[in-house]
């Protein structure tokens, strides 16, 4: 796994994202909401970039 | 064997004012004598107000309920003389664990900063709180305080006259009427005097129920706080067990929303559930069950002309976080000093109109992180649930997700950042202890800052000069010099100085900061007074 990869808290006020990002799933169906989730995912990864860390990061996600 | 809770310890008992001819003129009279109505008559007496407390019961209230109190509670409970039995009564923890299905994911230290005369929380039943509280009473009423408990003494009509408040009282023997200067209502989530006055109370229902119980048990669990979601002894919902002072537990566990209350009330029921939780070969005696469900609600104002409303009469919020009883003790010592300057006639009326805007803002901050913590435990819907899923998963293997776990963020005092109260920021310090801020305690010769606070405005020089005694428009503002040479533990320095060199503060009766100077400026601290008394400057 890169080393590059950061899994030490990083969000400011993480609650206040965590709640905004309950909000952007709230009155959805299943089927938008996974949507949802899939763009977000490939939106994040392609501001992420760096090949090596999406990597280490897919790799994480497979606890 | 007599509980405390089973006890009457303000037994109902005639008053005079009961045979008075014309009703009888008190100065303030408070509704309830839970731990928000007693902190209140205690805070006024104490500064010589008469207090009258009236409450339909006679006895403390029944079973633990409220019992985590936080360390600013218990820093204004200081002030009330009252903070040293409770905390040597209490239970003190730090170490939190929490648990998912089967395995615990992680724990946590609440590592509370060095320096602070109180720990970050104890653990006390809330019978033991309202004990101490009445104790505190009734010392002030030997020692000639105007302050009274009325046990049996149910309010059953209110009625704001404008210039007073006219209130007829039930009792055993009979109604009788009273008039007050003030009313402050302490009378808890389902208030008679909110309902009785047609006042509002709007805010969001959680569906879902929780069983609370009190056990008492000889057991190796450590003086920690257990948080389970989704554990196998109560599959898809939640669980939690605390330490209390006695051997007693406190259990909460959610049992989701349709399910005959009086049926899982019984110990046939409940008795199994903790067999589950506890493991068979643990021996325990049931003290207390009981079952809630919890709304997330406040009123739109707390003041209405004379009649004013504190704690949870005026704000409820989810248990999760310990935001319930401390945020009703923030209330009185916000309101209390506002109320004797108005009634001595030192402040314009309208200062008590800061008593709504600021504790309004500090119940939106605590609606705001309870209901953020419910949401999380009991999520409504299933995307919620697999994200909070996900977020527990993540949190056994890496740091990150651990601020995102959300079993109760621990109530701490707000920051009246928009208060018309403040005076502009005028020093280079620390950001903790700007405008707004309540103080941090820090520590001072053998005792603590906050002891030599006190409830009286006081002009907090560090390195600085200043004069000893000033008097602004008929308020006394005492000093409290300090230097450098002082601050042994570097605390000082650290919470009031920052990069500055020295600095004033002048610090309000509930020991929030109003405004600060890195110099003693006359005409910015005169005015600065003013406004803090509501005046327009």
């Amino acid at each position: 796994m890169s080393e590059r990869l950061n899994l030490k808290p990083n969000i400011a006020n993480a609650d206040d994202f965590y709640a905004e990002l309950l909000a952007a799933h709230e009155g959805l169906s299943k089927e938008d909401s996974d949507a949802l989730n899939a763009r977000l995912l490939l939106i994040l990864a392609n501001h992420i970039g760096d090949r090596d860390i999406l990597a280490a990061a897919l790799k994480a996600a497979k606890i | 064997m007599t509980k405390i809770f089973e006890t009457p310890l303000y037994p109902y008992t005639r008053q005079a004012d009961q045979n008075a001819a014309q009703p009888v003129r008190r100065k303030v009279v408070i509704i309830g004598a839970g731990p928000v109505g007693l902190a209140a008559a205690i805070d006024l007496a104490q500064q010589g107000i008469e207090a009258i407390i009236v409450d339909e019961n006679d006895k403390v209230s029944f079973g633990s309920r409220a019992i985590c109190f936080a360390k600013r509670p218990l820093e204004i409970l200081d002030r009330l003389g009252c903070g040293e039995p409770m905390v040597d009564k209490g239970v003190v923890w730090n170490l939190g664990k929490v648990f998912f299905d089967e395995r615990q994911v992680y724990e946590f230290n609440l590592l509370p900063e060095e320096g602070h005369r109180r720990p970050a929380f104890i653990n006390l039943q809330q019978y033991y709180f309202e004990e101490y509280l009445v104790n505190r009473a009734r010392e002030l009423q030997q020692q000639g305080a105007p302050i009274e408990i009325r046990g049996g003494n149910k309010l059953i009509k209110i009625d704001d006259k404008g210039d007073h408040v006219d209130l007829t009282i039930d009792t055993p023997e009979g109604p009788y009427q009273l008039e007050a200067d003030w009313v402050i209502a302490c009378d808890g989530a389902s208030s008679p005097t909110r309902q009785m006055m047609g006042l509002d109370f709007v805010g969001r229902i959680f569906e879902d129920n929780f069983l609370i119980a009190d056990v008492i048990m000889d057991a190796p669990f450590p003086t920690e706080r257990w948080f389970w979601f989704d554990p196998p002894f109560n599959k898809g919902q939640s669980a939690l067990l605390h330490k209390q002072p006695d051997g007693v537990w406190r259990i909460d566990l959610q049992l989701g929303w349709d399910i005959n209350k009086e049926e899982e009330k019984k110990p046939e029921n409940v008795i199994p559930r903790l067999k589950a939780m506890l493991g068979d070969d643990v021996n325990f005696e049931l003290e207390w069950v009981s079952i809630y469900t919890f709304q997330c609600r406040r009123m739109e104002n707390f003041r209405h002309g004379r009649v004013l409303f504190a704690g949870d009469s005026a704000h409820q919020v989810s248990p999760f976080g310990a935001r319930g009883a401390n945020s009703g003790l923030q209330d009185t010592d916000n309101l209390c000093w506002k109320l004797k300057l108005v009634m001595d006639g030192k402040a314009p009326e309208s200062l008590l109109d800061s008593y709504d805007d600021e504790r309004v803002y500090g119940a939106d901050e605590n609606i705001l992180n309870s209901s953020r913590s419910t949401d999380f435990i009991t999520p409504k819907s299933d995307m919620s649930r697999l994200l909070r899923d996900a977020v527990l998963d993540l949190s056994e293997h890496y740091e990150f997700a651990r601020p995102l776990v959300n079993s109760g963020r621990l109530s701490v005092p707000c920051t009246y950042d928009q208060s018309e109260l403040n005076s502009e920021d005028k020093l280079d310090g620390p950001t903790r202890s700007r405008p707004g801020s309540p103080c941090a305690d820090a520590p001072l010769g053998e005792g603590f800052l906050l002891d030599q606070l006190g409830d009286q405005f006081t002009l907090l020089t560090i390195n600085a000069d200043a004069p000893n005694e000033l008097d602004v428009d008929g308020i006394k503002i005492k000093r409290l010099a300090l230097s450098s040479a002082d601050d042994t533990s570097n605390a000082i320095k650290e919470r009031y100085l920052g990069n500055a060199q020295q600095a004033v503060y002048l610090i309000r009766p509930d020991q929030h900061v109003a405004a600060r100077h890195d110099t003693f400026d006359q005409t910015y601290f005169t005015n600065a007074l003013r406004r803090a008394i509501g005046k327009s400057v």
